[in-house]
């Protein structure tokens, strides 16, 4: 098993915080470079963003419908856009912009769910954003991107920069450690990122449940359970080759999101599965299909499991 | 275009979407005829956009966010030469591009339309990117008074006058009727004038089947410098064809063989009667 920085998170930074460094890299050496806010800059941490390139950001309000649409008409005039909003407004309130104006236009703008999953714990479900991976892997012509850590969120943002075609990108505000010690690897869209690598079992998460994923394999490791964690940070299209693999070569399979256990990675992971005759003992930790319980993010974790010792507990229980 | 050109145009433009809905047997036969007179105006008289330049960042924009009215839009785009007229003849048929809303498979079109309420916040944003590029092309949105209720409309409305987008002209087809019942009784929007001022808008109104009217609104924009235009255009749905003109049946009725002999015999004789 590979050496994993597990334990400190001292020198990370939230997601968030690194896309709009990220951003702001690209906006210095490139004016087409927009970010499209809903009074969402403090939120995406865009403040700085903003105070640099004021020509760069367009500001409508709060009104995601709107974002979305002009942002597509921005995009549609040549400039490359991020589209910044909480993932729970963004997902919902302009689903249909996404599909129509974004999506089936082929509008290339960069849809941008920040505060995801149940960064806003305790604000209540008006604030999660458990649906997006269902509704958006439903709707044709998009790219659903989870990064897990700082190294794969600057890597997408700058790949969803060269995208010409929509992405969707979606990340949280928990400070993330780094998954691997040295990226020397190579980040694209649609290619799973091996963690960890073991025979017994395999572990598929995204974004911020990759990080106890990786703690559970430590967990395992000392018990002799030797298990492959794998970011599948693109939801879609998903790295069946990867998964193939996975199905072949380990004993077991779960899967992690902060999602609903409706429609995310699990059931992307479990329907490619199933018509591939590739059966194998399956879980899908996720948010269960119940009015969800409220606290902080990692509160919320607990209480559904998604910690190390509740995937550990899971990975044991199909071996 | 000298003006009984023009108004030939709008006969020959009529007779067109009528044939083609009629081939099709589908389409909002209401609505097309009631903004043709706009499209046409916009295409033979204000647009800077053909064929040829259609790839150019530097051309005019127009978005039809009354997307369903597309059988108005294609036969003016085949008429420009965006594509040969005859590919209308597979208008909704299996796997044709020429489907009941305007797609960017079909050369011409700006942007995918038909959802209601998604044209204005779209050119916003190409009016945005206009000012940003210091572009000087004008971007132009053709609204129905029934899409009106959706949000999104005046989400877009707040953002164009908070950008000062002179470059940004909105014309609303207001034919005052839509698929239930009039659009007074359906959700009143009247008055509309004060309500697009009060979100900061220079508003006309025209007339907006009198042709030259709808030159002289078009030729003197913007109607204030640093605010978005609207023209408020009042219509007839139904227009051309008397027994289809402010009649619900004919949102998208598509008339019979007699209907359409009756509708094409009307619209031959106007145009006589213009050319007299």
């Amino acid at each position: 098993m590979a050496h994993i920085e597990t334990t400190d998170p001292n020198g990370y930074k939230p997601n968030q915080e690194i896309f709009s460094e990220v951003l702001q890299s690209l906006a210095a050496g490139d004016r087409d470079i927009i970010a499209v806010t809903s009074d969402s800059r403090g939120s995406g941490k865009l403040v700085p963003f903003g105070k640099k390139f004021p020509e760069q950001i367009v500001e409508v309000g709060i009104a995601e419908q709107n974002l979305v649409g002009v942002a597509a008409g921005l995009a549609a005039a040549g400039k490359k856009v991020f589209a910044v909003s909480p993932a729970c407004f963004l997902t919902a309130r302009a689903l249909e912009q996404i599909k129509n104006d974004v999506a089936y236009s082929d509008n290339p703008v960069t849809v941008v769910g920040i505060s995801a999953g149940v960064s806003y714990g305790a604000l209540g479900s008006t604030h999660h954003s458990l649906h997006d991976f269902a509704a958006l892997r439903a709707i044709n012509n998009i790219t659903v991107v989870v990064p897990a850590d700082n190294f794969e969120t600057a890597r997408a943002t700058e790949l969803a920069a060269t995208t010409n075609s929509p992405v969707y990108l979606r990340f949280g505000k928990k400070v993330m450690n780094s998954l691997k010690e040295v990226n020397d690897d190579t980040f694209v869209f649609g290619k799973g990122r091996v963690i960890t690598e073991g025979n017994d079992a395999a572990i598929i998460a995204c974004g911020e449940t990759v990080f106890p994923a990786v703690q559970a394999a430590k967990l395992l490791a000392a018990q002799g359970i030797d298990v492959t964690v794998v970011s599948m940070h693109t939801i879609k299209p998903l790295d069946t080759d990867l998964l193939a693999k996975l199905a072949q070569q380990c004993k077991a399979i779960v899967t992690v999101e902060e999602h609903s256990v409706y429609g995310g990675l699990g059931e992307a992971c479990a329907s490619y599965l199933m018509q591939h005759g590739l059966h194998k003992p399956f879980r899908i930790v996720g948010i269960p299909d119940e009015y969800t319980v409220t606290g902080s993010q990692q509160d919320i974790f607990n209480h559904y499991h998604i910690t190390k010792e509740g995937i550990a507990d899971v990975v044991k229980k199909l071996l | 275009m000298e003006r009984i050109d023009l108004l030939k145009r709008s006969v020959e433009y009529r007779k067109k979407i009528l044939k083609y809905i009629v081939g099709a047997k589908a389409g909002h036969t209401g609505g097309s005829l009631s903004c043709i007179d706009i499209l046409n105006v916009l295409y033979n008289h204000v647009l800077n956009v053909s064929p040829q330049n259609f790839s150019s960042p530097n051309r005019d924009r127009y978005i039809q966010s009354k997307g369903h009215c597309v059988e108005a839009l294609f036969v003016v785009l085949a008429d420009k030469g965006f594509f040969p007229e005859e590919h209308l003849e597979t208008l909704c048929q299996y796997k044709s591009h020429y489907i009941g809303h305007p797609t960017r498979k079909v050369k011409g079109v700006e942007q995918n339309t038909g959802a209601l309420g998604h044209g204005l916040p779209i050119a916003v944003g190409n009016a945005i990117a206009a000012k940003l590029d210091k572009k000087d092309y004008k971007v132009y949105t053709l609204m129905g008074d029934g899409e009106l209720p959706e949000g999104s409309n005046w989400e877009a409305a707040l953002t164009a006058a908070h950008y000062k987008l002179d470059n940004l002209c909105a014309i609303v087809d207001k034919n005052t009727l839509q698929i239930t019942a009039p659009t007074t009784e359906v959700c009143n929007t009247d008055p509309l004038d004060e309500k697009w001022k009060a979100f900061g808008w220079a508003v006309k109104e025209v007339d907006g089947h009198d042709l030259e009217a709808l030159k002289k609104a078009f030729d003197s924009l913007p109607f204030e410098p640093g605010k978005p235009s609207v023209i408020i255009a009042h219509t007839v749905k139904g227009k051309g064809v008397s027994f289809m003109e402010n009649n619900l049946k004919w949102h998208h009725g598509v008339p019979d063989k007699e209907e359409y002999a009756l509708a094409l015999n009307e619209l031959e004789n106007s145009i006589r009667k213009a050319a007299v």
